[in-house]
């Protein structure tokens, strides 16, 4: 089952969708009465003087959110996006995800375009005519006559104009309507590359990200984290810290031993000064060596479930079969920004309120667990979202608002909750480590088989508990959220449920192989795991990519050609795949010690081709070029898209070549930026992308880049070296090889 | 106390002489342009001017700048304008989440303002040492470029 129809299902289904109607429909009159504004939906609000004010209700991560969706609404509207306001939405029900397998107030899974497409534009074209029948009401005429323009509408017959916010009065009375949006033709923003919208508050300082926050009184908090996961206090003596200058109280809470002081300085070197002893427990003999041996061990008998079969993929593994593991570690999300969060408790009793500024992806999530730790109702706590600091999945979790809320409960005053760089290396919940094992076959010329064993941890076990929770009713009773919540995790992490997260990418290999199968064993380690930029696909394209080449190789085929031939109907793999090959100049000469190599993955509905060239010296890897082709369906705004193929690229070879997590004693090794390396611009290569001219509906843009690149390196560095590498991170491996 | 000039304003700062100019900046006065990415001088989210030459606030006690001149992302434009590097920014729509940009812009002027035409060489020389997780290096480079060819047709 996939998981989001999982999330979706075991919560009951009949929850309310944020649609074109949103909160306010049919009440329009009644809302211009209270407020002088015309809101005929939940994303725009129209005032007197005309300014339009557009609710963005997915979270600006980087990935253009705010741009593109604005293009979606103003399209409709018949307003420039240049000349709006922006805000982010507060948690609140209207605002969530309209897809279809999601549903909760949610920023993930590459969904934002494509869920909002249609919504968006029904809701400016919503505004629009009735703002148009209010002036055919208003001037008598019929409303075929009149147009809307630039935030105004317009009769050319009697020569009569008014902008949006002269006829607001008129347009709040008029009952919703059927709307026809425009055809592609007619488009003036959507397709064109708008330029941020987000920008200016970007380049000079005046941005608000979540540790920009400040409230009057406001005192900053640092936490001492287990430094094993699931450790526990054995002895804390303060009194060193209790004396520095500046630090107002220790606190032990549920997260680890809090130091208030009045500024972040304070707070980090009194918490220096903290002597602290851990009872490590079990946790404490975690060591990454011993996992991935016995990772290994598991694969090497049949997984525990079966999650494709096709033929009889164990009969044509049998003799001269090809095998090969391949290892991948876990991963930390290391957003620019570090976690940290805000919260204040005004008033008491049943009239208290807990207010928190966050920078999350998930509102929603964030609204019942706050409220659970702190034991308020829904209704009593507000999240406000600020700007992010980079998400890639990390911000999908809410441990750091949650943090926020319970220290002001307890110093009564505004915290905020700042985490270290080490903090956020130490407790992130990481992309799975993974071994999987390939066996396969060659005959004339083709692959025959294929058998892939994944061993690796259920994201949903660790993370599932959060969403099912959030996409429950309000007021559903705590005891009873929290059975539904945690009760299916455990089906996950044990493998009852199979959480597609594991295998998806590896699952739906597009090749005409006659006999596939695809096994998939759960582990459990103690080590949280989570969600990160394109999850499960972000380590099975590598495994399916590069074994597709050692095959290719054995049959004595080009990996491109291969592909091809494989590939049969699939025609959208099929164009990215030429397109990224032509643009690359596939098999044309490269200088001596530079090698190409090419991967193909579909994910989040997109599909995606890249070709690679690199060269070897030593341990040290040169990318020189990477070339994208992605296939996304329609595109919103050209400019973005190649910006995230860019992001993509760049963060996948981060991640290929220098990152991993690794534990002794249950303990993080890669503490910060010196040790947990990413791609720096020295080592950035030269990125084009290309585009496939679709009028498909919109699909992932975000996430669908990431997976080929891991894949397309090492097949890159295989030609240029006759080295294969099949555990990341790549100069890892390169260095235990010489 | 130490005394500063922050941004053409005189400012006298009552904290530990070992506090360093990144927190003074955020938590004492007020300018949270500046950002805290690593603590550790590897990521350049926290760069600001002293005297003109860029530098890591982040480890940059402020026992040591009495009497200095900062310079932080706050300051660089004019209320009317602008500096040429952020308006190259906005041109290649360089920012994803923004969180690196103020670091990536403040090591540009500098920059700039000691090689007036950098080379690509020059430019990764210069900002290999300020980090982007959202992987806006190659619009960087572009911006960087822009910014020098408007810097001097300004003259
Ligand atoms: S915060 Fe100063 S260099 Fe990273
Ligand atoms: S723009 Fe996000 S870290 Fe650089």
């Amino acid at each position: 089952m996939n998981r989001r129809t999982f999330l979706l299902s075991s919560a009951g289904g009949a929850l309310a969708i944020g649609c074109a109607l949103g909160p306010t429909g049919g009440k329009t009159w009644r809302h211009f009465r209270h407020t002088g504004e015309f809101q005929p939906n939940a994303w725009i609000r129209i005032l007197a003087d005309n300014t339009i004010l557009f609710t963005l209700d997915r979270t600006e991560m980087g990935q253009g959110t705010t741009t593109s969706h604005a293009a979606l609404v103003c399209e409709e509207l018949e307003v420039d996006p240049r000349t709006i306001r922006i805000l982010h939405a507060e948690a609140n029900r209207s605002y969530d995800n309209p897809d279809k397998e999601l549903r909760i107030q949610i920023t993930g899974g590459s969904t934002s375009t494509a869920a909002s497409w249609q919504p968006l534009r029904e809701a400016g074209a919503v505004a629009r005519e009735m703002l148009k029948r209010g002036a055919a009401e208003l001037w008598s005429v019929p409303v075929g006559e009149l147009i809307a323009r630039d935030a105004r509408i317009e009769h050319a017959k009697s020569q009569r104009s008014a902008t949006y916010g002269q006829l607001i009065r008129q347009a709040a009375i008029q009952e919703v309507p059927k709307v026809r949006l425009k055809e592609p033709k007619e488009f003036r923003w959507i397709g064109k590359s708008l330029d941020r919208l987000d920008g200016r508050a970007k380049v000079d300082g005046s941005g608000t990200y979540g540790i920009d926050v400040r409230l009057p009184g406001m005192v900053t908090a640092v936490i001492v984290r287990p430094p094993v996961r699931g450790a526990k206090l054995a002895k804390l003596d303060d009194r060193a810290t209790r004396a520095r200058r500046g630090v107002h109280d220790v606190v032990h809470i549920e997260e680890g031993v809090a130091v208030i002081a009045e500024g972040y300085w304070e707070a980090r070197t009194g918490a220096d000064l903290l002597k602290i002893e851990w009872d490590d427990g079990h946790g404490g003999s975690r060591d990454s060596a011993a996992l991935f041996a016995s990772f290994e061990k598991l694969s090497s008998s049949r997984g525990r479930k079966t999650v494709r079969d096709d033929g009889d993929a164990y009969r044509s593994t049998s003799s001269k079969a090809i095998e090969a593991v391949y290892k991948l570690p876990y991963l930390a999300h290391a957003t620019m920004e570090p976690q940290n969060a805000t919260a204040v408790i005004y008033g008491s009793g049943n009239a208290a309120r807990c207010e928190v500024w966050a920078p999350t992806q998930t509102p929603g999530v964030a609204l019942w667990r706050v409220a659970e730790a702190i034991g308020f109702d829904q209704k009593q706590v507000a999240i406000h979202q600020t700007m992010i600091g980079g998400g890639f999945g990390r911000r999908l979790l809410v441990d750091y608002a949650i943090e926020a809320a319970r220290l002001a409960v307890h110093t009564g005053k505004p915290v905020q909750v700042i985490w270290s760089r080490e903090d956020d290396q130490q407790t992130d919940w990481y992309r799975p480590m993974v071994v999987a094992r390939m066996r396969g076959s060659v005959a004339a010329g083709n692959i025959d088989g294929w058998l892939h064993r994944i061993v690796c941890q259920s994201i949903v076990a660790d993370e599932g508990p959060d969403f099912i929770g959030a996409l429950m009713p309000s007021r559903t009773p705590r005891a009873v959220r929290r059975v539904f919540a945690n009760g299916p995790a455990r089906m996950f992490a044990r493998g009852t449920l199979v959480d597609s997260t594991s295998t998806e990418g590896a699952l739906e290999l597009p090749y005409a192989i006659p006999n596939l199968r695809v096994e998939y064993t759960p582990v459990e380690t103690g080590i949280p795991v989570g969600f990160w930029r394109s999850v499960g696909h972000s380590h099975n394209a590598f495994v399916t990519e590069c074994f597709f080449d050692e095959l290719a190789a054995a049959a004595g085929k080009d990996p491109f050609e291969l592909r091809r031939a494989l590939l049969g109907k699939h025609r959208r793999h099929l164009g990215v795949l030429e397109l990224a090959a032509k643009q690359a100049g596939w098999g044309t000469p490269l200088p001596p010690g530079v090698g190409r190599g090419i991967a193909l993955h579909e994910s989040f509905h997109s599909y995606c081709a890249i070709v690679i060239e690199a060269s070897v010296s030593g341990n040290r890897v040169t990318v020189r070029r990477a070339v994208v082709a992605l296939d996304c369906g329609r595109v919103v705004n050209p400019g973005l898209v190649a910006a995230q193929a860019e992001s993509a690229v760049i963060f996948g070879l981060s991640a290929a070549l220098k990152q991993q997590v690794t534990f002794r004693k249950g303990r993080v090794q890669e503490t910060n930026f010196h040790n947990y390396r990413s791609l720096r611009m020295f080592e950035c290569p030269v990125i084009e992308t290309y585009l496939v001219p679709s009028e498909e509906t919109p699909t992932g843009v975000g996430e669908p880049g990431v997976p080929p690149v891991a894949p397309a390196l090492c097949n890159a560095i295989f030609a240029a070296t006759g080295k294969r590498i099949r555990t990341l991170p790549v100069e890892a491996a390169l260095e235990a090889m010489t | 106390m130490t005394k500063l000039v922050v941004n053409g304003k005189h400012v006298t700062v009552s904290a530990d002489s070992d506090t360093p100019l990144l927190w003074v900046l955020r938590d004492k006065l007020g300018l949270t342009g500046t950002k805290f990415g690593c603590g550790i001088a590897q990521c350049g989210a926290c760069t600001v001017h002293v005297d003109g030459q860029s530098k890591r606030s982040c480890v940059l006690p402020i026992g040591e700048l009495d009497g200095k001149q900062v310079t932080t992302i706050e300051g660089l434009a004019t209320p009317k304008q602008l500096h040429a590097v952020q308006q190259a920014w906005l041109a290649e729509n360089v920012p994803q989440c923004g969180y690196c940009q103020a670091g990536q812009i403040m090591t540009t002027v500098a920059l700039l303002a000691a090689n007036a035409s950098p080379t690509d060489e020059d430019i990764d020389s210069a900002l290999s040492a300020n980090l982007c997780r959202c992987g806006t290096y190659p619009r960087i480079r572009r911006a960087v470029h822009r910014a020098a060819a408007a810097i001097k047709e300004r003259g």
